[in-house]
């Protein structure tokens, strides 16, 4: 039998590019700005002002630092941004020549995760003290994993544990392990299931879109702050729309408006 | 019951113990199971990666298939080998590269097509009174509920006065979301952990029994 061919341009998928089109613009004209020096203001958020003091703690202890870039692959995009935010807590602990662990559930997301600690390493002049263990492969097995990252909570004690990226049923193992071991805990997932239990049993807790907005916040960097904004800015879009569509749906009138919100 | 079956629900059971040993503190026994666990899910994956994605969907597709393009993806996973060398290391960030790169592309219109247009529609209600009072409130609650959390994700302006206000409630609706769901997930758990127990009293009681009977 053969496949039904595809169109090359699929029109009823026009609202999609529309919305793309016009996040891109905004996110380079934000980049743009944010180049040319202006200043880009993001609010202060809780858990992201605590990294570099847990990270400090954890060198005036002498312990450990342990990182966990959620426990999915590396095409999921909260994957991704754990992935980022590592590279910057690795700055911090190549800085301050604190132990770093990172234990991970699969080989790409170790080949991804060991190239951002040694760019960190090599960025604070530390090349040397980058050891490829930083980063190692556990299992591929999602308790298996788990058992192992809260053994080794027990065994190494770390100071500060960080939890970034995509968690699933291990959360509250990992995050009640790591209370008892008496580290600082800060989480950070957007999977609305398992917030409660890092909100339960963390210190400080990144929910959702906050753990997108981290890379931005902690780096400052242009490009990053620009998607930043340019997700603000879309925000403030979406909510001009919906009250629209709530104006005409109460009034019944607008079905043209309407079915610009059709997903295919 | 036979040998074979008893000595199973033994392993099973001091595997289930040794893990649940854990809860006293980190313990031999829990680690001989932990290390088993790590080394039995390596390996298994090995075997899984090995039929699952190269058999089935690139060397068979290839060979009996003639889907010879899919070659190139099968060259991108060999240059992830290239990690074991010191000077061609970096060879090996191509292919992270295109996934990545891959992953941010597929996810934008993903998200669109399956969360975000679709949500955008479906809090659209009518705020009409003449629907009833029951439709009314829900299609309130249900508004409200989306753009004050839609305003607490806002970061470029200062959460103060009425912005304040608005991801005040944002951040309301959000817990009591939370709330629901850690009570949903906690009677999930429960019911596995009952499952354990009822294998501890069933299946390897049961086998005691046997043993001696």
């Amino acid at each position: 039998m053969q496949p039904e061919s595809v169109p090359v341009f699929r029109s009823e998928r026009i609202n999609a590019l529309i919305i793309v089109l016009i996040f891109s613009a905004v996110i380079l004209i934000y980049t743009r700005w944010a180049r040319k020096g202006k200043k880009l203001f993001i609010r202060k958020i809780n858990g992201l002002d605590e990294v570099e003091e847990a990270v400090g703690r954890a060198t005036e202890m002498g312990k450990p630092v342990l990182f966990i870039p959620g426990i999915s692959e590396i095409d999921e995009i909260e994957t991704i941004a754990g992935i980022s935010i590592l590279g910057r807590v690795a700055r911090v602990t190549a800085q301050y020549d604190t132990p770093l662990l990172v234990p991970v559930r699969y080989p790409m997301v170790l080949a991804a995760g060991q190239e951002v600690v040694e760019q960190a390493y090599m960025e604070v002049g530390k090349p040397d003290a980058y050891n490829k263990d930083i980063v190692r492969y556990v299992a591929g097995e999602q308790f298996a994993f788990t058992a192992h990252v809260n053994g080794l909570m027990m065994r190494e004690r770390p100071a500060t544990n960080i939890y970034m990226g995509a968690f699933y049923a291990e959360s509250l193992l990992l995050a009640e392990s790591g209370n008892i071991a008496g580290s600082i805990q800060i989480a950070g997932t957007a999977q609305p299931a398992q917030l409660p239990f890092f909100i339960a049993a963390c210190d400080y807790t990144l929910m959702g879109e906050e753990l997108y907005a981290a890379s931005a916040y902690l780096s400052r960097e242009p490009l990053l702050l620009g998607g930043l904004k340019g997700q603000d800015w879309m925000k403030v879009l979406f909510v001009i729309l919906i009250v629209l569509g709530i104006v005409f749906v109460s009034f019944d009138i607008g079905d043209w408006y309407l079915s610009m919100f059709k997903a295919v | 019951m036979t040998w074979i079956e008893f000595v199973q629900i033994w392993i099973i059971a001091f595997f289930t113990i040794s893990l649940f040993s854990f809860l006293y503190k980190d313990n031999p026994f829990y680690r001989i199971a932990e290390h088993i666990f790590a080394g039995l899910s390596a390996g298994y994956y090995v075997g899984l990666v090995w039929h699952a994605v190269i058999l089935q969907q690139m060397i068979n597709p290839m060979t009996e298939g003639g889907k010879w393009w899919l070659v190139i993806p099968g060259i991108l996973g060999v240059l992830m080998f290239s990690r074991f060398t010191k000077k061609y290391h970096w060879v090996s960030r191509l292919p992270l590269a295109f996934v990545m790169g891959n992953t941010a592309g597929i996810f934008i219109l993903s998200e669109l097509h399956g969360k975000v247009i679709p949500q955008l529609r479906s809090t659209m209600l009518s705020l009409n009174p003449a629907q009833g009072l029951e439709g009314f409130l829900l299609a309130l609650i249900i508004t409200i509920g989306v753009i004050s959390t839609l305003i607490y994700f806002y970061f470029s302006k200062e959460h103060k006065g009425t912005l304040g206000a608005i991801a005040k409630t944002g951040i309301w609706f959000i817990m009591i979301s939370f709330g629901a769901h850690f009570g949903y997930t906690v009677m999930a758990r429960i019911s596995l952990l009952i499952g354990r127990i009822l294998f501890l009293i069933d299946d390897w009681g049961g086998s005691i029994i046997w043993l001696f009977s």
